[in-house]
């Protein structure tokens, strides 16, 4: 039984071999990067459209709408990464139910490396959102705290990843132990089941990497507000 | 029992012990989490959208310690660095 899809070895030429990760991300990353090309080929604005760019627009709408809502910023910068993950994991994890495909997002390397962009994009966001102010959020409330601070930014980054393998390796494995006991119509059910969990699993992995990018680029809030009180009195007197 | 024996039964036991108490917590837990979200639910169901987005991802960081056991009893069963190490004392 391969738990991981490290381990299981597609094609060997020589002293370099291709193991399934690699493999299945490719697949993954094929896939998606033909089908949007297949489909924003020909987009159009009339009111017929195709139903593939309808299923497009109800998946960028979404992800805008969310992204919105938790960071109440215009969601336009961070679309394209937070959306690029949930689509990915999504996608690698529901692809699940085509027979002999393993997820990739069940070896720890791909969400290691998942988490790692995350890491590496909050400070990034935040950098580019408040310029070097950002890094004072790291010795809040006083420079005591600095050490705490860099531990629990590096422990929520292993947390993610080994959260998004744990359960998605949970799912293949309960699959496959079921198979030995029960092979009839119980592993289906374990599927659908891992199927569910594969798609929240995907939505938690892009919503915390938001939640974690919308704290670093928050602090200017209150003097939004002030701003935006300001005008109303203003307007009011006026 | 020699050595080999210990380390196996030893492992499986500890995975065993390992999934059945860390998963308590979690599971009181995210039982508490839902019961909550589900009363905030009926009393507000406006909100219904705000409360389930933050019911996930609490749940999700809840569920993490019992993720972590389960990685550690997997590890446990079909990647123990002690079983790897005394198997290849004995085979080498």
């Amino acid at each position: 039984m391969h738990i991981t899809p490290d381990t299981l070895i597609i094609f060997q030429w020589g002293p370099v071999s291709l193991n399934g990760t690699i493999f299945f991300t490719w697949c993954v990353m094929a896939l998606m990067v033909f089908g949007s090309w297949l489909i924003t080929r020909k987009l159009s604005t009339e009111t017929h459209l195709s139903q593939w760019q309808n299923l497009i627009e109800v998946l960028v709408t979404g992800m805008r709408d969310e992204i919105r809502d938790i960071s109440n910023q215009d969601p336009g910068r961070y679309l394209s990464f937070v959306g690029t993950l949930f689509l990915f994991i999504a996608v690698s994890n529901l692809l699940g139910i085509v027979p002999g495909y393993k997820p990739p997002t069940g070896s720890f390397s791909t969400t290691a490396a998942l988490a790692l962009c995350v890491f590496v994009a909050v400070p990034l966001y935040g950098v580019s959102q408040k310029g070097i102010s950002y890094f004072k959020q790291y010795i809040e409330p006083s420079a005591f705290m600095l050490p705490f601070n860099i531990i629990g930014e590096i422990s929520r980054t292993f947390a993610m990843a080994v959260r998004l393998f744990g359960n998605i390796m949970s799912g293949t494995i309960i699959a496959a132990i079921l198979l030995t006991i029960a092979p009839l119509i119980f592993p289906v059910l374990m599927q659908v089941l891992g199927l569910l969990i594969g798609l929240i699993q995907a939505y938690i992995f892009a919503i915390l990497a938001m939640v974690y990018i919308a704290a670093a680029t928050r602090v200017q809030r209150p003097k939004e507000k002030e701003g935006r009180q300001n005008e109303k009195g203003n307007l009011s007197n006026g | 029992m020699d050595n080999v024996s210990i380390i196996g039964a030893m492992s499986i036991i500890a995975s065993g012990l390992t999934m059945a108490i860390g998963s308590i917590g979690s599971a009181l837990g995210e039982g508490r989490a839902l019961a909550q979200a589900l009363s905030a639910i009926a009393q507000q169901p406006d909100e219904t959208n705000t409360i389930t987005r933050t019911l996930f991802v609490g749940m999700a960081m809840v569920e993490s310690t019992a993720i972590y056991c389960f990685v550690v009893s997997m590890i446990l069963i079909f990647a123990n660095p002690f079983w790897e190490y005394v198997v290849s004392r004995a085979g080498g």
